[in-house]
């Protein structure tokens, strides 16, 4: 089971909510928590254990072998501007490349090879029975989908359909969100009941729609703004899974590293409430 | 001599475009003839990404010695434009095309 955690405000709890679910989860079950906000990764804050696996992490960019009669196929067959010519010369901006191959394929003379560029590293760490693997975004790349892409193929490569896997996913409803959350089996999505976190809502429910993504909303910080984002979800049939209340404290321990499930029994209890809408409890605990 | 500069409008009186990468249009001054021509840049909107290349391209081909505009170039324009002898003139983000060319040729804008 793959569960990505999304929302479409940055800073509305995703990973207040996928470092506490997956811990709690990990009590009883095998799990990974896999960090995909490769810009700013910042699960590992609440995990201790030990880095078990690191990795670089690189996607294929074309090289210009300086020699070659400059026709520019190269330029018009690019979608990216990341190769133009200039003068007598090819000139590649590989933070602007999408690793689509076409120019190398396509140059008539073999004048764009295709070499490795380090886009970020991977890391992994065990913490009690949990496993966590993150990945990070070098600085100054621009694009998060191949790394993302490459992060999820390490998970589908190691750990198979026994384990729960939680992503926790970019903010936003552009590329990175999408590629975190194409293949999860379901999609939770962190909002709160303020008019920003309900404009970014809906956007995010459009984009969840249009990928025939099964999903429900967990508000966060509940009991602040309005109840516009609850007749919302009511109108247009979202479940919610879980109401976490907006509680300093919760914004105390998160802001000390710590997980939130372990001090304040109220989040708990909407923890176990997410859990068994989701079908993850393996005891059923008295309602 | 011949100056570029990125601009708002296609006259003496349009304002300087403060960006590069982005401007709406790019005229050339060709002091010789004396006279100013306008081409627009307006496809650059459609472009997400590389904005700056493409449009330092573009004034590479109409081969000026000065580019005169406001913020200056950014990193990938700015590789682009070392591969020229072109000068860029920065600074004169909010001025009209006339005002910049003298502000140049006084020394109150340089590069």
């Amino acid at each position: 089971m793959k569960i990505a955690i999304a929302s479409g405000k940055g800073g509305t709890g995703k990973t207040t909510l996928a470092t506490s679910l997956s811990s709690h989860l990990s009590e009883t079950q095998d799990v990974v928590l896999v960090d995909l906000d490769v810009e700013e990764p910042n699960s590992r804050l609440f995990i201790r254990g030990d880095q078990t696996h690191s990795q670089s992490i690189c996607k294929q960019v074309p090289e210009w072998t300086g020699d070659c009669s400059l026709c520019g196929q190269c330029q018009e067959i690019c979608n990216f501007n990341a190769v133009i010519k200039v003068g007598t010369q090819i000139m590649l901006f590989p933070e602007l490349c999408h690793s689509c191959r076409a120019c190398s394929e396509l140059c008539p003379e073999s004048a764009l090879p295709l070499k490795p560029r380090k886009i970020g590293m991977l890391n992994q760490i065990q913490a009690g029975n949990l496993i966590f693997v993150e990945s990070r975004l070098e600085i100054g790349e621009q694009q998060a989908v191949p790394l993302i892409s490459q992060t999820k193929d390490y998970i589908d490569n190691h750990f198979d359909e026994s384990y729960i896997i939680i992503y926790d996913s970019p903010p936003g409803t552009s590329c990175p969100v999408i590629e975190a959350s194409k293949d999860a089996d379901f999609v939770i999505l962190v909002t709160e009941p303020t008019p920003f976190g309900l404009y970014d809502l809906k956007l995010a429910v459009e984009v969840m729609r249009k990928m025939k993504k099964d999903f429900g909303v967990v508000v966060n910080r509940d009991g602040l703004g309005n109840n516009d984002v609850l007749d919302y979800c009511d109108m247009e049939t979202i479940p919610v899974l879980a109401r976490i209340s907006n509680d300093r404290r919760i914004a105390e321990l998160y802001a000390a590293g710590e997980l939130i499930f372990s001090t304040i029994p109220e989040f708990k209890e909407q923890l176990l409430l997410l859990e068994r809408s989701l079908e993850l409890s393996t005891v059923v605990d008295p309602v | 001599m011949k100056y570029a500069f990125t601009a708002k409008g296609e006259s003496w009186d349009s304002e300087i475009d403060p960006r590069l990468g982005r401007t709406e249009f790019i005229l050339i001054y060709d002091d010789k003839k004396n006279e100013l021509s306008a081409y627009s840049n307006s496809e650059i909107t459609q472009q997400a990404h590389g904005a700056g290349p493409l449009t330092v391209q573009k004034i590479i081909d109409l081969n000026p010695d000065i580019l005169i505009t406001g913020n200056g170039p950014g990193k990938n324009a700015a590789e682009v434009m070392s591969t020229s002898e072109i000068k860029i003139i920065t600074g004169a983000g909010d001025m009209k095309i006339k005002e910049a060319l003298e502000a140049y040729k006084s020394d109150k804008i340089t590069g």
